[in-house]
């Protein structure tokens, strides 16, 4: 044999993301055989003898409990998650806010104070403006383009930095690697919800994110079917670097004496999460959503490029249309984001897609009433085309300052771009735009 | 806790227990370029029955201060430093990869000091891959992919960690790249490449010795780590399938079982 054919190939042979799509954190010889991944529709474990059941509760063993801490369907879905991530540990929730609530709960106490962008999700931001406040923790708005204005934020009780990745439902990008720096410059996590992207678009650990959620709900599932959530920890945070974090880097109360970052260092924060977070608040997934949860998440990369692929078509057709005012989508080159998409985005950039239509609120009420393929519903990331008007949607708990300071406008259409026919598509938003058009015809007769 | 040895600051798990002296110690060593938290799932179990507990991070490593040190040798004599620091006159070792090197060559060299020996992944010798050496000691990330691939089984390939929802990959490369990989991997694989006292020094231990073996483990495989366990008198082995390298955090429970039986026996706790 040729030296070159003697030589032994030292590149790494672990799985790559298709792969792990389908197989991680699963191994069928361990379950019977069962190819699939079991639903272990149960709410308790038996503990061999009264030792055993003593190191589960001191986490001295691996192992099942009751199944709001942790569960093996539950835990598949977690670890699965955590490889295509990049991350070191997962844990599932009942939901999106669940495990932003989760996040929070677990890094912060009644005093301090988060850096957060202020375009998210409905719901994230009353719960960042109304809710927490309640538990003491307060937190600082910043336009998710105003970097610099993070910075400024930084206060000395802050304990991280909050914000989506491609913001909801403005399609503003946060500068990720400058802010994960900011962050850590001021000793705190940069904690990503990256719900939009999953994690076929981007890997936000790798551009510096240290806490990672996902509102599985969304494009991970697919099917909409199921409600879940995630948190995964990046595992690259020194959360002994300072005094910010007691309850992780001191022996705890809450835990048995337990130091998490001692104990379990780069996976520390789920620990904490499921132990103290799991057990006191209880926001688990049930079994059966994990498993539908899988059943999308095994098709990921191949419905990623559908979504995207359809959603830069929906955009060059809405460009050209009559009846549109203005498109807003990181692909299209005048976006403010447009470079900062390629690198962040490399796969593809994303299926959502705001749009103006021409004629205001009325218009938009109108296109959403005529519309038959596209579901007008509240959610995103389903496989089907979904459009909603979010000022009197998604949004509409907000008063007209925080709809300004939000991005918002009244003439806006959010559209999650679904993987139908494409020519569907069009024509469906064709009978949905003559109506928009029409009481603007009455009106000007 | 920490505390100094030739003074320098020297950090060590104590498995979530305080370090009580009254108690009989088992001291944890741990892998080329890892931590203290590769035995999370030992440490505690110990801690809280009847022993205290040293998970050490080696010198350079982890939490503790100082510079790795440069080869097997000095890194057993650091060892039964520890033990005389924390004021002890005996202690169990327990030793993985790297880690049965060590504590192999301080059981030789202080066979009364050193009351039982447990050997997990572990060789007479451990000859580095060339390239694998070379990326270590060039700081190029791709040390640590390797290592990770090659020290996992189906566990760390595919999944299934005993501690729910962490994924085994990604938590070792994780450690292994917590300092800086030129000066904890790099130094750690040469100090095993240069290392060639390990068959002769196992000749000379007369204690109980346990040696753990995974069918699956590409660094050490089994007939290396028999070959190790036959030059020591009374070994037991035990080999676990379908695993490779990591075995304590691949298959922990199993791996506690066999220890607990082992160690409790031949090193009683303390009542």
């Amino acid at each position: 044999m040729s030296d070159k054919k003697n030589k032994k190939d030292t590149n790494p042979k672990t799985y790559k993301f298709d792969t792990l799509s389908l197989h991680a954190g699963y191994q069928p010889h361990k379950n019977a055989g069962s190819r699939q991944v079991p639903i272990y529709q149960t709410t308790s474990y038996l503990f061999d003898d009264v030792d055993h059941a003593a190191a589960l509760f001191n986490l001295e063993r691996g192992g099942h409990i009751y199944s709001r801490i942790s569960n093996p369907t539950v835990g598949v879905l977690e670890e699965r998650v955590a490889s295509l991530e990049g991350g070191t540990a997962a844990l599932a929730t009942s939901s999106g806010m669940s495990a932003i609530f989760l996040t929070v709960m677990t890094l912060c106490e009644a005093g301090d104070h988060l850096v957060v962008s202020s375009q998210l999700y409905g719901g994230t931001v009353n719960l960042f403006r109304l809710t927490l406040p309640k538990f003491g923790i307060k937190c600082t708005f910043v336009k998710p383009r105003d970097t610099e204005g993070f910075k400024k934020a930084i206060q000395k009780n802050t304990k991280g930095i909050f914000g989506e990745l491609v913001g909801n439902p403005g399609n503003e990008l946060m500068n990720m690697p400058e802010i994960a720096k900011i962050a850590h410059d001021a000793g705190v996590p940069l904690i990503v919800d990256a719900t939009y992207q999953t994690p076929y678009l981007c890997k936000p650990f790798e551009h510096g994110a240290d806490i990672v959620v996902h509102s599985l709900t969304k494009w991970m599932a697919g099917h909409g079917s199921s409600m879940a959530g995630i948190l995964v920890e990046g595992g690259n945070f020194d959360w002994m670097q300072n005094d910010k974090f007691p309850t992780m880097t001191k022996p705890y109360e809450g835990y048995h004496g337990l130091s998490f970052a001692e104990e379990f260092g780069p996976t520390a924060f789920t620990m904490k999460a499921r132990a103290e977070g799991m057990r006191d608040f209880g926001p688990c997934l049930s079994p059966q959503n994990a498993w539908n949860v899988l059943q999308g998440i095994e098709t990921l990369s191949v419905r990623m490029k559908k979504h995207c692929s359809n959603a830069e078509e929906m955009v060059k057709y809405l460009l050209a249309h009559e009846s549109v005012a203005w498109v807003s989508h990181p692909s299209v080159p005048d976006h403010p984001d447009h470079e900062l998409a390629k690198k962040l985005l490399p796969n593809g950039r994303g299926s959502m897609i705001a749009f103006g239509i021409k004629g205001g609120k009325d218009a938009g009420v109108a296109f959403i009433n005529n519309v038959k393929l596209a579901s007008h519903l509240a959610n995103v990331g389903d496989t089907r085309t979904l459009v909603i008007h979010p000022a009197s949607g998604t949004h509409s708990q907000m008063d007209e300052a925080t709809l300004k300071f939000a991005g918002l406008s009244h003439d806006m259409i959010r559209l999650s771009v679904g993987i139908e026919d494409i020519e569907d598509i069009k024509n469906d938003f064709e009978v949905g735009f003559r109506a928009a058009r029409k009481p603007r015809l009455v009106a000007n007769q | 806790m920490k505390f100094k040895v030739n003074g320098e600051e020297v950090f060590a798990s104590t498995g979530g227990r305080p370090f009580d002296k009254n108690k009989p110690l088992i001291i944890f060593v741990h892998g080329s370029g890892l931590t203290h938290m590769t035995w999370v799932l030992q440490t505690r179990y110990f801690a809280f029955h009847g022993y205290s507990v040293l998970a050490l991070d080696m010198p350079g490593h982890g939490l503790s201060g100082g510079k790795s040190l440069k080869s097997i040798e000095n890194m057993a004599e650091w060892i039964s430093d520890v033990i005389d620091t924390v004021g002890y006159k005996e202690a169990s070792l327990v030793g993985h990869s790297q880690g049965c090197l060590v504590t192999i060559e301080c059981t030789s060299r202080y066979p009364n000091k050193i009351k039982t020996l447990s050997l997990m992944g572990g060789a007479g010798a451990i000859p580095m891959n060339p390239e694998l050496l070379s990326l270590a000691e060039n700081n190029d990330p791709k040390a640590v992919d390797l290592m990770m691939d090659w020290a996992h089984g189906p566990a760390g390939h595919f999944g299934g960690h005993p501690v729910p929802g962490l994924y085994h990959i990604n938590t070792g490369g994780m450690l292994a790249k917590s300092r800086t990989i030129k000066d904890t991997l790099g130094v750690d694989f040469r100090a095993c490449d240069n290392y060639k006292n390990g068959f002769e020094a196992a000749k000379k231990i007369k204690i109980p010795t346990l040696s753990i073996l995974a069918t699956d483990d590409k660094m050490c495989p089994v007939k290396e780590g028999k070959k190790l366990a036959d030059l020591i008198e009374g070994s037991k082995v035990d080999i676990i399938d379908n695993c490779g390298h990591m075995m304590l955090l691949e298959e922990a429970d199993r791996v506690l079982k066999v220890l607990k039986n082992f160690i409790t026996t031949n090193y009683p706790p303390k009542k």
